[in-house]
């Protein structure tokens, strides 16, 4: 039964998937869906449309939104076909990763409706607006006012970090709907059009040189109250339910699929002797980063497959958000280290791989800020994990 | 995709070995041993127990009388004896001896020695290492081919479990022009053979040790265990048993101490508060949690590649033993850190676990050896 499955998976994939999305991503065929994507390849598209009309852009959610509808292992099956014939992904979502479990959990039958299967189809882009200027790590501070006014909710101030805010269509937001009540108690979650007048989003340039974040202003924004997810104040709750799906999904971004491993460009760059690296005080801190690697890359194995058998995530996510990001920082270290001189050239000579090391590098030290810093994923762990006062 | 979870078998297994140490072998336990100066360092009738739950034949095949639950059942086990301290031959006779003559014995050793193992008569200590460390360049006994058997000259160190041992395995280098792994044999040594001296000392947790002098030591030809000169790829193995076994004992151990500190840091007051309340604390804390989560997800993958004879089983062999040896060493160290001055006290329990660990990190390979192992496998 289940090797009949993948059989027809293995089939499906072998007569549907174009022969370029067979390739390793490159960044200008990303697809991200949404309004202002274009497609320089024509067959990302064509895997696009296709995997979306099977529903396997989120393979385990309902049929009835227009997903999938497998169960965990089946999921598991697509996805390791997918890897052996190495697919590219059809489509990157953060409706698919973040807002679309929260819909699921949170969401009421008019909202899963209207928003599951746009998500599924790569048609609507969303962002997600959590952080303020004066509200990072200390989140429950926020300040984004929305009022309700007749039918509509009118949304006042800023927020910032919004990962491609000016390519998205729409942001799901945390806003204070009411300044009375305590800190945690007075914050809804909903979700608000982009396209008027009354939000602009602005691009924020890092020290990588890439600006995939903006700052997003909302001066008398309208959205109606059917886009309130949950109750009326109690967007915390749901605030916190998607940053468990956030954090473990910016664990996991040390494993680009088609990235030169560390051991292989170390040898690329210092050279061997008898089959090891010449440089053997570095040859040692390498074989300890692949070792956490490895060992960080078989807990997540394990707590995905405690996860299906009913074991809840929680604060674990706090654990692999830590763990994963840290280790990311420490991998581009030693790539840097690996790459000497050559790391050292922002532009006009060397090679694209090496520039292209040198803004990892520098992007990578964002990993352990966005999403909850370490140091706040270390309050989480001490009191909600080891019940530390 | 490997079964995280355990079975109805393996949950009965863990209670009863987790109970069996917590009353059988506590740390007090180990206290007494150093005490009394104990030259043996366990009792014979607690082994004797152990052999009653199928726990020394837990390797070996059904046909040689052993319970074949492989290396999760004795990961289990081991890693139950880590919390207590407890000291057993465990190691030297399951997961090096029983593992080895299964795996490279003839019919007349697997059917004279397995069952005598299984049952929990015969106890036998492994002499390999001979330098200041583990590793494979110092091994120099040797082993000389005779008309009627082998002739025995060498000095191994840090031998365990030699108090009650009835037999010595010997790694011995029979070609003598060879290097590191090549042209080494194993031989099964009877403990009383003429020609072999004993230098007893104690080891700083307070467990007795060996080195083992061999002085123009006669062997019968019988005495050859597998291949001779081509004990290389068997020792490698063994290093890998060794290595899991330890690594499930020392996780076992890092775990109780990291939670006796936690346990300490909330009910210890200065300041008029609990010290768990101090972020600097809550975070070192934090931090080893993590560690010791990732690394229970090494140690259980380690363990089932062994079952499975994996091709990856030396990758992750040293993984695991690697990171326990930089782990388990930290933790105790931070323990004693995080209880202060009463963790320097003898009186309290945490010094040895720092002790332990030391010891632990060093057999079969500290983290600098593994770490050079895993990257020979990884190729690099």
């Amino acid at each position: 039964m289940h090797e009949d499955f993948r059989q027809s998976v293995r089939q499906w994939l072998h007569d549907n998937c174009p022969p370029s999305m067979r390739t390793p991503m490159v960044e200008e065929e990303e697809v991200w869906g949404g309004n202002t994507q274009e497609f320089p390849n024509p067959e990302s598209k064509i895997w696009l449309q296709r995997m979306a009309d099977k529903g396997w852009t989120a393979p385990e959610w309902p049929k009835v939104y227009g997903g999938g509808g497998l169960s965990p292992q089946e999921a598991l099956v697509v996805k390791e076909e997918m890897q052996k014939i190495g697919c590219r992904s059809p489509l990157i979502s953060f409706g698919i990763w973040m807002l679309g479990p929260v819909l699921l959990q949170y969401g009421n039958e008019q909202q899963k409706k209207q928003h599951l299967p746009k998500i599924i189809r790569g048609e609507i882009r969303w962002c997600q607006g959590y952080s303020e200027p004066e509200a990072g790590s200390d989140l429950a501070s926020l300040a984004t006012r929305a009022e309700l006014l007749g039918e509509h909710f009118v949304i006042n101030g800023s927020k910032v970090w919004t990962s491609y805010a000016d390519e998205s269509d729409w942001i799901f937001c945390l806003v204070r709907t009411d300044p009375a009540a305590g800190k945690q108690q007075g914050i809804s979650f909903m979700l608000i059009d982009m396209n008027q007048a009354a939000v602009k989003a602005e691009p924020i340039r890092l020290i990588s040189g890439a600006s995939p974040f903006c700052e997003v202003f909302f001066k008398d924004a309208k959205t109606h109250q059917d886009n309130l997810i949950g109750r009326l104040n109690g967007g915390w709750q749901i605030a916190k339910a998607l940053l468990n799906h956030e954090r473990q999904a910016i664990s996991e971004i040390g494993k680009k699929a088609d990235e030169l491993p560390l051991d292989i460009y170390a040898k690329q760059k210092i050279g061997t002797h008898d089959g090891r690296l010449t440089d053997r005080a570095f040859r040692d801190r390498i074989a300890a980063y692949l070792m956490d690697q490895q060992a960080f890359q078989l807990t997540i194995e394990r707590e995905t497959a405690l996860q299906k058998s009913g074991h809840s995530p929680g604060a674990a996510s706090s654990m692999f958000k830590l763990y994963g990001t840290e280790l990311n920082k420490r991998k581009y270290e030693l790539m840097m280290e690996a790459a000497g001189f050559d790391g050292l050239v922002w532009e006009g000579a060397g090679e694209e791989q090496d520039q292209q090391a040198t803004r990892d590098w520098l992007r990578s030290k964002g990993n352990s800020i966005e999403g909850g810093t370490s140091e706040i994923q270390l309050n989480v762990i001490a009191k909600r994990v080891l019940g530390l006062p | 995709m490997m079964n995280w979870d355990m079975t109805d078998e393996e949950k009965l297994l863990k209670v009863s070995a987790d109970n069996f140490f917590r009353e059988k072998l506590p740390l007090n336990h180990l206290r007494r041993l150093r005490d009394s100066q104990d030259q043996v360092g366990f009792a014979r009738d607690t082994w004797q127990e152990m052999a009653a739950l199928g726990w020394t034949g837990i390797l070996i095949r059904e046909e040689f009388g052993g319970m074949d639950f492989g290396f999760r059942g004795l990961g289990l086990i081991m890693a139950a004896a880590g919390p207590h301290l407890s000291s057993t031959p465990l190691l030297s006779t399951v997961a090096c001896a029983s593992f080895l003559i299964q795996n490279v014995g003839n019919k007349t050793q697997k059917d004279s020695l397995l069952p005598l193992v299984a049952s929990g008569e015969s106890i036998i200590c492994v002499a390999h290492d001979e330098g200041r460390q583990h590793g494979d360049h110092s091994i120099e006994l040797s082993a000389r081919s005779l008309a009627s058997g082998f002739l025995l000259n060498g000095r191994k160190t840090m031998v365990l479990d030699a108090g009650l041992a009835d037999h010595i395995l010997v790694l011995a280098r029979s070609h003598a022009e060879s290097l590191e792994l090549h042209g080494l044999s194993w031989f099964l040594v009877p403990k009383d053979t003429p020609g072999i001296q004993w230098e007893q000392f104690r080891l700083v947790d307070g467990r007795p040790a060996t080195h083992i002098v061999f002085k123009n030591v006669e062997l019968k030809a019988s005495a050859l265990l597998g291949t001779l000169g081509e004990a290389g790829s068997s020792y490698e193995e063994m290093r890998n048993a060794a290595s899991v076994s330890l690594a499930a004992e020392m996780l076992g151990s890092a775990t109780a101490a990291f939670e006796m500190t936690l346990a300490y840091l909330k009910e210890r007051k200065q300041f008029g508060v609990a010290i768990g309340s101090f972020q600097a604390l809550q975070h070192r804390m934090a931090w080893m949690y993590s560690e010791l989560e990732v690394a229970r997800s090494v140690v259980q993958r380690a363990l089932v590649a062994m079952d499975e004879k994996s091709a990856d089983a030396t990758i992750l062999a040293s993984l695991a033993k690697g990171k326990l040896s930089d782990l388990f060493p930290h933790v105790a160290a931070e323990a004693i850190q995080l209880h202060g001055g009463i963790g320097m006290t003898d009186e309290h329990n945490i010094g040895f676990f720092l002790k332990r660990s030391r010891i632990h990190a060093e057999l079969f390979g500290n983290a600098s050896f593994h770490r050079d192992r895993y990257a020979r496998a990884l190729g690099f």
